[in-house]
């Protein structure tokens, strides 16, 4: 069984990057997520050594994106901002996934008044939009990566625990787990061994999509002053700087913004591909 | 139908009673103290008693959130401490600017998103379909204030098409109504293209084909008709998505609405501001869902018979 799932998904994985947009959208991913971690050694400038005779240079050939305010080279600090902006967003939603996934799980699979709260404290985060979930709990927490990570983890939350619960209430009912209870097995080995491993698909394809979500939120924050603060770059605090500038320095402000935007994009065509791969039900997508 | 309407209205009471004590403790959580921004410099221990003993923040937590919420059950929503104004000034005069952007942004997602949703399902996997599914991906992709920045200087700098910011004229409303929509487009569009589709394989579609009705009859009248349900939850279930996106444009736009007072009274630890205007945007949210469900219900006679 665990097995069988397991090479179905990577499988899946493989038949995404067949179709065309999966080529486009992973090679994308695979680029931005490659230049993040090896930054350091593509760029010959540092992202925070500042030369002010340099500031606002245009696009040239020692800097093909120009330089910021500082006179700090724009390409180098976005691919260094993709380092921020990609592990906080992903680190996030890992924490809104591990504990959506506790707390589904155990209110899908226990029921009563757990799950009852649990619905409560879901539906209540609901009737609050994402921004704001996150614009309060940084502004408790201070601003900082980690205040960024934390505030985007909860809010994120209800939706990776509403998700898993709804799966694991929907296999608990299935006749193999039945079958498997009348062998005798127990609690944590039907959880464990059956219904997680069958709720985590859409969970992953899910969270695929939220990281998404999350570098906007991330980009935002950071916007506000709230994410990484200086001289760290992210790509939300690149666009921050950038706003003061709009007028006489457009290219700040815009060039990190197409990174957003097309990372997202792509994260979104590949989760596509990936959800057409993986035939998870329809629907998803919506929820 | 009213009866529904009248126990949905119920049900909103315990709701926004929890809300309210979410909305209270977590704000008393943030580090900061409001009576720092309202001591002069070298006021002593004195001055700051005398202050907080005067917006009662001396008093223990669950006196001071019984104290707020019987004011705001009376409509008194307390005194700004930093702005030294009733709130329920502040907001009333917040609350017009961000009602209009987000009903002109909700009906400008609605348009667009429904018109090429049904073309794009039309034309399925041809090249309009892909062409107008990957384009309102990407306008959902861009962050809300980067793109509002951008229009900005292409609309107003560039071409001075429109103000930069501000809320005077009608014409300042059209970039942030744009870059709230846009969001709001790519789901709707999504949803209706998906609904319009499995709508046209049902049985009764068949038939119409059948008596030879023309197929555009067929999919305005009768394919859109079945598709516009399901567009509609989604459209109350993420009403508070579009208000939120909306929160993050007025600033861009300085447009002086309730985003951009939130921010403000954040930034200088205003309680009371925080707290209204987090209790207004949370019951628009849950007043938005219901009067999705309630459309929903009077769209849907299957809906209106289980409702009784």
């Amino acid at each position: 069984m665990k097995v069988g799932t397991f090479d179905t998904r990577s499988g899946a994985i493989a038949r995404a990057l067949a179709t065309p947009k999966g080529v486009i959208a992973g090679g994308w991913l695979f680029l931005v997520v490659f230049v993040a971690i090896f930054a350091p050694y593509l760029t010959p400038y540092d992202y925070d050594i500042q030369n002010l005779p340099n500031a606002f240079a245009p696009p040239s050939a020692a800097h093909w994106l120009g330089t910021d305010e500082f006179g700090r080279d724009l390409l180098t600090r976005i691919m260094y901002g993709a380092r921020t902006s990609l592990s906080v967003s992903s680190v996030a939603i890992g924490i809104s996934v591990f504990c959506g996934m506790c707390l589904g799980a155990a209110a899908g699979f226990f029921g009563g008044w757990f799950d009852r709260a649990v619905t409560v404290a879901v539906d209540l985060t609901w009737s609050f939009p994402e921004i704001l979930v996150a614009l309060i709990l940084v502004a408790i927490m201070g601003p900082g990566v980690t205040g960024t990570m934390i505030a985007i983890g909860v809010a994120y939350l209800a939706q990776f625990t509403r998700l898993t619960r709804a799966q694991i209430m929907a296999i608990k009912s299935e006749t193999f787990v039945e079958a498997s209870r009348s062998l005798g097995a127990g609690h944590g080995y039907i959880l464990f061994r059956h219904l997680l491993p069958n709720a985590l698909t859409p969970v992953i394809v899910a969270a695929m999509l939220a990281t998404g979500d999350a570098i906007i939120l991330e980009a935002t924050l950071g916007f506000f002053g709230l994410g990484a603060q200086p001289p760290t770059p992210s790509w939300g605090a690149l666009m921050s700087s950038g706003t003061a500038q709009l007028f006489k320095a457009p290219w700040i402000i815009i060039l990190p913004g197409v990174a957003v935007a097309v990372t997202v994009f792509a994260i979104n065509l590949f989760g596509d591909a990936l959800v057409r791969a993986l035939d998870v039900r329809a629907g998803l997508r919506e929820a | 139908m009213l009866g529904y309407i009248f126990r949905r209205l119920l049900l909103l009471v315990p709701v926004f009673l929890a809300v309210s004590v979410v909305i209270f403790s977590i704000i008393h959580l943030i580090p900061g103290d409001p009576i720092d921004n309202l001591l002069k410099i070298g006021s002593g221990p004195e001055q700051r008693e005398i202050i907080t003993a005067r917006y009662g923040l001396d008093k223990p937590l669950v006196v001071q959130y019984w104290i707020w919420l019987s004011g705001v059950l009376q409509g008194d929503l307390g005194t700004a401490i930093v702005a030294r104004r009733p709130v329920a000034d502040l907001i009333a005069q917040a609350l017009p600017h961000s009602l209009t952007l987000g009903l002109c942004a909700l009906a400008f997602s609605t348009t667009f998103g429904i018109v090429l949703g049904v073309i794009a399902a039309l034309n399925r996997d041809k090249f309009a379909d892909q062409a107008i599914m990957g384009g309102v991906l990407l306008g959902s992709t861009m962050p809300g204030f980067w793109l509002g920045l951008l229009l900005i200087l292409v609309f107003s700098v560039w071409l001075g098409m429109f103000p930069v910011s501000g809320a005077r004229t009608w014409s300042a409303l059209v970039l942030p109504v744009v870059t709230v929509g846009l969001g709001g487009t790519a789901l709707v569009a999504r949803v209706t293209r998906v609904a319009m589709i499995e709508a046209a394989q049902r049985d009764f579609v068949m038939l119409l084909h059948a008596k030879g009705m023309r197929p555009l009859r067929i999919n305005l009248r009768h394919v859109l008709r079945h598709a516009l349900i399901p567009v509609v939850t989604i459209l109350s279930l993420r009403i508070g998505w579009i208000l939120g996106g909306a929160v993050t444009v007025e600033v861009v736009f300085a447009r002086p609405g309730l985003g951009t007072l939130l921010i403000k009274s954040l930034n200088q630890h205003d309680y009371p501001v925080v707290q209204a205007c987090l209790l207004i945007l949370a019951m628009a949210v849950m007043l938005g869902t219901l009067i999705g469900d309630v459309i929903q219900a009077a769209m849907d006679p299957r809906i209106r018979a289980a409702l009784g």
